[in-house]
């Protein structure tokens, strides 16, 4: 925490918007307006802040009572003994153990995959002229207003039909997952990558070219690290997004019995939560949320600014 | 020094093309196909049957609620969101002291930020898990227990929540408790975004306003309002989309996934429970093609009415 404060000075300064400097005269004009203006925006922010945290910490906590303290005492943020073997419980039988293994397996390959063939495709669309150019960008760029829904019935069916001449690419199959994320991520992937690499100057193509380098060895050497910030940026935002798909799972990797569970872990904690119906564990219940978000917020408070800029970067462009 | 370069393009796009056209183009093609038919998902007899299923769209009682839900998320999500994150960046950045260098953002900005942005980073299922025991209907759930520990509400007649269908505004209570949480979760993000464009608006605009007497209010209206146009109108396209894809917190928190008695049916609900549930694959794919109409054309509308002329500075 401490980049947090260390901050704050700062921030004081850079985020006014308006540190413009009043002419003298001027000084005192709003004085007390400007002291109660200055404290209601405080009790506001706080509030706003608490609402934002307190069910957090509340779920947290909740996380380590006993399940009858659950039950007797739902709204007490201290539990009376810390019971971390909830997070055991949620680890090992509600599976959790297994989802994070699978969620860590399929992102590790679709990420990737992604960023590879994203910015391959958007580096050859963006810099090089030829016939289709046009054709094959808009094909990715309405990727992205078409709901996902509409291709959940015959997007089964083909993977269902793949399955069958390649069990590896069948449904409830990390690989084919995988093939399925990358697809579903590339629209925005090319999008934002084809900006980055319009911008960037031709000289340093040329230069690479004269000096004798393919234009695939340009690419890997030269253009890719000069879209590092680029890549941050979109890395972090399929990272987010595929970690937090569910509805995909969801449809494609449900287990027929006998075979193995291989569900993520977005998926799995629908499935804990709708179990609790029938088995209630309400402590493992909050343990299996806090150890899906305790990470990823873990993350996120020490690389802030490159998650706040990388996805604001996302929606900006 | 263009020598190769079929090939090279060739090379680099084969694999990304292949894959998206095989995963993504060819179920919405199959899925437009499948629209004009009867065919029931598990059997594989299809008869062709022209325009059926989407006349049949427009008599659906359900469709017609799914629609009119949709219609109210996509106007609500977008407003509530986006006014409370201008508020928030408002307060933000305007809200400090007023003083020799000005008005400043208020102490702590950064750190305010930093938690207003963490519901961005959960992931909506953890968002609606954790809503949904906030939600309980009894002294269990985080708000019920606090409203009956104060006396607000009483203990044997509870908040019912994602459970009731009452009409509030003309509204299913339901869906409101949903934009509840559609709101917490994003209204942070876009304040983020707002600040963002706050911070790159030149002080010399500011300056100029204030050596015109602009107070900070005046300042804010007539001069940050306008000029973070842009910023706005991208929100208002993306959050539409997310009013689009409530489906997360509509089949996580509700009874029935749409339910109760249908109350919070939303297309993409009606869509797999036509598939999955009813069986008629044919008619839940002409939904499908429906929803995806619908979705670009509003995109088109959303942004041909944003567009105007962009400030530069």
């Amino acid at each position: 925490m401490s980049t947090a404060t260390h901050d704050l000075d700062r921030a004081g300064q850079a985020a006014t918007g308006g540190g413009a400097p009043v002419p003298p005269g001027e000084r005192h004009r709003g004085g007390v307006g400007s002291r109660i203006f200055n404290g209601f925006s405080h009790v506001f922010l706080v509030v706003w802040a608490l609402m934002v945290v307190y069910p957090l910490v509340w779920v947290v906590m909740s996380a380590l009572k006993s399940d009858s303290e659950v039950i007797r005492k739902p709204l007490s943020l201290i539990p009376e003994k810390l019971h971390f073997e909830n997070f055991g419980r949620a680890w090992t039988e509600g599976h959790l153990g297994s989802f994070f293994l699978n969620t860590l397996l399929v992102l590790a390959g679709s990420v990737t995959l992604t960023m590879l063939l994203g910015s391959m495709a958007a580096y050859a669309l963006a810099r090089f002229e030829f016939r289709g150019n046009r054709l094959i960008y808009y094909m990715f760029l309405s990727g992205l207003t078409l709901p996902i829904y509409l291709a959940a019935v015959p997007l089964f069916k083909g993977v269902y039909n793949t399955g069958v001449s390649f069990p590896l690419l069948g449904p409830n199959k990390h690989a084919m997952l995988i093939l399925v994320y990358v697809a579903w991520s590339l629209s925005f992937t090319i999008f934002f990558m084809h900006s980055f690499f319009r911008t960037l100057p031709d000289s340093i193509a040329e230069a690479a070219s004269v000096d004798g380098a393919s234009h695939t060895r340009t690419f890997f050497s030269v253009m890719l690290p000069m879209a590092k910030p680029g890549l941050i940026s979109i890395g972090i935002f399929n990272v987010l997004g595929q970690w937090n798909q569910w509805y995909l799972p969801t449809l494609l990797m449900q287990s027929v019995s006998g075979e193995p569970k291989r569900q993520v872990i977005a998926q799995g904690l629908i499935e804990l939560s709708v179990n609790q119906g029938y088995k209630s564990d309400w402590s493992g219940l909050f343990a299996g949320v806090t150890m899906a978000m305790l990470p990823v917020l873990i993350v996120y408070i020490v690389f802030q600014r490159q998650v706040q800029s990388g996805l604001t970067a996302g929606v900006g462009k | 020094m263009r020598h190769g370069v079929a090939r090279f393009v060739t090379g680099f796009l084969a694999l990304p093309v292949a894959l998206y056209l095989f995963y993504v183009v060819w179920p919405f093609a199959q899925a437009a196909g499948y629209s004009l038919t009867d065919w029931g998902g598990y059997s594989d007899s299809q008869r062709f049957v022209g325009l059926d299923n989407y006349v049949r769209l427009f008599s659906d009682e359900l469709i017609r609620k799914a629609f009119w839900h949709n219609v109210f998320f996509l106007i609500t999500v977008p407003l509530f969101t986006i006014a409370l994150a201008l508020f928030l960046a408002f307060l933000l950045n305007v809200g400090g002291r007023e003083d020799r260098a000005g008005i400043r953002g208020v102490f702590g900005s950064s750190l305010y930020k930093v938690i207003f942005f963490f519901p961005q980073v959960l992931s909506l299922v953890v968002i609606a898990v954790m809503w949904q025991q906030i939600y309980r209907t009894d002294g269990q759930g985080l708000i019920n227990g606090l409203l009956i520990k104060i006396g607000l509400v009483d203990a044997d007649n509870p908040i019912a929540f994602t459970a009731d269908p009452e009409p509030f505004l003309g509204v299913p209570a339901v869906l409101w408790w949903l934009l509840l949480i559609a709101v917490w979760s994003g209204a942070g993000f876009y304040m983020v975004l707002f600040s963002a464009a706050m911070q790159s608006i030149p002080k010399d605009i500011y300056e100029a306003a204030i050596l015109d007497g602009a107070g900070r209010f005046d300042t804010f209206f007539k001069v940050t309002l306008p000029l973070l146009r842009d910023s706005i109108s991208v929100a208002w396209v993306y959050l539409g989309f997310i009013a689009l894809d409530m489906y997360a917190l509509v089949f996580v928190m509700t009874p029935s996934q749409g339910g109760p008695n249908h109350a919070s049916e939303i297309f993409a609900s009606v869509l797999n429970f036509t598939a999955f549930q009813k069986g008629q694959f044919g008619y839940a794919c002409a939904m499908g093609v429906a929803l995806a109409i619908f979705t670009i054309l509003l995109a088109a509308v959303q942004l041909r009415i944003t567009r105007r002329d962009r400030i530069e500075y």
